[in-house]
């Protein structure tokens, strides 16, 4: 059966007073506070906010990485508890497992599922024809680029099918040409495997490009301080960049981010706070 | 292979150590702190290489140390990375194992001798016993220390992938900690044919190091040096056949991800 009759439903987020806290005992903040929001089954949402301001920590709570501190999360009407195949979580850098090979990779969802290797294998090599990796299959995960291995860690997410796909700034980590070939290669995916797509960045252009709605966040605590629905029609393309409508929306966006007053505040991830400690030297003898 | 030409200054230098040894065991030099006066000549102890390599007894001493080792070894091998994976990934097996080992670490295994001779029924079970504990911390502790080296982002990225806590286990944090868990058996290993040498020099019948250090009382001299020679091409034999495995069993680590 082909990948895309085995579209997957998309998933409905209710969020309640939700809140999350990071950090142990005096050093503990609430990295967002008291969110209220909804997202309709198959919206493509981007979640903006400046660096810190808890947009990847609210992900990593859709994913189930991360627990609340307050207020419910619903998907589909349950109450999120742990990780999920059905919510797909793509990371900044490439998660794949560096001792598979890029296609036992894109098919370890299904190895999980207790899917024999021929029939998984077969299903995986599709996904990779999908995202236009089908001749590096054989391929370790470190021989591929870095667009290369974000585009296997989506094919490799959407084998299992997710109601949810949750991306922290996936695209982050790439040269400016490759992101734009990147963002419009989701899209694509997008209209065949119709999902709900939660998208982070910081990246004001491509919020705008790639969303229906852009919920915009401010730090410390994290809270939405403005709801976008946007209008521009599919399929978009480059000159959409350029449009006035676009630059109009743009300079609003500008202009929300620019009320914050300037403090850098360490990057948060979807499992918590930044690991800067390394662990300790072992003289292993 | 394209530095061919460095071979020839390697091997005079090999030659001149040979040379100095022949004149120094020959003209019974004495330099006062060392005296090469009771050393035998490179030539006596091909002489010597050579019968051993005749008589049965040769069969007989590498049997016994080979096997000594192997067991010891193996079963050090499996319980390191059997506790270093269950310490690296539960604070609770943490917390109740890693005290008393860490007690036990500081102790060199050929300290161990005395009591291990009185503890085990045979020397055979006490030699065991040394290369199991010498190979034992190296391999725990490297294990341990490639488990909690493996990235959680990878772990999280399997769980929501579907993959339950044997499943990571298997797939993520065994494999994350293979080349630790590689160089951990590479120590090991050279540490274990230490301890059995020492072992077998002070309570064993058979044995390398057992054929070393009778050599010595019965004045065989050049067969002391054919005793060591032996020994350190044992040890590096197994350590070589360790990291070729290694490689085998980790090829995504090795040669900067080639596919064979």
């Amino acid at each position: 059966m082909s990948v895309y009759q085995q579209a997957p439903t998309p998933g409905r987020i209710d969020g309640r007073q939700l809140s999350i806290r990071l950090g142990q005992g005096r050093e503990a903040f609430e990295a967002v506070q008291r969110l209220d929001f909804a997202i309709e089954p198959g919206e493509f949402v981007c979640i903006l906010g400046p660096s810190g301001c808890g947009k990847s920590t609210l992900l990593g709570a859709l994913a189930g990485h991360l627990q609340l501190s307050g207020g419910s999360l619903l998907v589909d009407g349950n109450a999120v508890a742990g990780p999920s195949p059905q919510r797909g979580m793509v990371f900044q850098h490439h998660t794949l497992l560096p001792w598979r090979s890029v296609l036992d990779n894109v098919a370890f969802g299904l190895k999980m599922q207790g899917i024999g290797k021929a029939q998984r294998r077969e299903q995986a090599l599709e996904m990779l024809r999908l995202v236009g990796l089908q001749d590096f299959a054989q391929r370790w995960p470190n021989q591929l680029s870095g667009g290369m291995q974000q585009r296997a860690e989506i094919a490799r997410v959407l084998i299992n099918r997710p109601r949810l796909l949750l991306m922290d700034e996936p695209f982050g980590a790439l040269d400016a040409q490759t992101r734009a070939r990147m963002q419009e290669l989701l899209l694509d995916i997008w209209t065949r495997i119709r999902t709900t797509v939660v998208f982070v960045t910081h990246d004001i252009d491509e919020a705008l490009f790639l969303a229906d709605r852009i919920l915009v966040m401010s730090p410390r605590p994290g809270r939405f301080i403005e709801d976008l629905r946007l209008e521009f029609p599919r399929p978009r393309n480059a000159s959409l960049l350029t449009s006035p409508g676009f630059t109009h929306l743009k300079r609003h966006c500008l202009e929300l981010l620019r009320h914050e007053d300037g403090r850098e505040l360490p990057r948060l991830t979807p499992l918590g706070l930044p690991t800067t400690d390394h662990p300790p030297l072992r003289i292993a003898l | 292979m394209t530095q061919l030409y460095r071979w020839p200054l390697r091997l005079a230098s090999l030659a001149a150590c040979l040379l100095f040894w022949q004149v120094a065991a020959n003209q019974r030099l004495d330099l006062g702190l060392i005296a090469f006066t009771y050393v035998p000549t490179p030539a006596a102890v091909l002489d010597a290489a050579w019968h051993l390599l005749q008589s049965s007894k040769l069969a007989d001493h590498l049997g016994s140390s080979l096997g000594r080792v192997f067991s010891g070894y193996l079963a050090a091998a499996v319980a390191g990375v059997l506790l270093g994976l269950a310490i690296g990934r539960s604070k609770w097996a943490e917390d109740s194992l890693l005290p008393p080992l860490e007690v036990l670490r500081p102790i060199p295994a050929v300290a161990w001798i005395p009591l291990a001779i009185l503890m085990f029924p045979s020397s055979e079970a006490s030699m065991i016993f040394i290369t199991f504990t010498g190979a034992l911390f190296p391999i725990l502790l490297n294990t341990v220390h490639g488990v909690e080296g493996v990235d959680p982002r990878l772990v999280a990225s399997a769980r929501s992938l579907g993959a339950g806590r044997l499943a990571i286990l298997r797939e993520v944090i065994l494999p994350g900690a293979a080349p630790s868990i590689v160089t951990g058996l590479a120590i090991g290993m050279g540490t274990s044919w230490f301890c059995l040498v020492t072992a077998e020099m002070i309570s064993g019948q058979f044995g390398i190091g057992y054929y070393t250090w009778e050599s010595y009382t019965l004045q065989n001299y050049p067969d002391i040096v054919v005793g060591m020679l032996l020994i350190g091409v044992l040890g590096m034999v197994s350590s070589t056949l360790v990291r070729r495995l290694g490689a085998f069993a980790t090829p995504w680590y090795q040669s900067g991800g080639k596919r064979a």
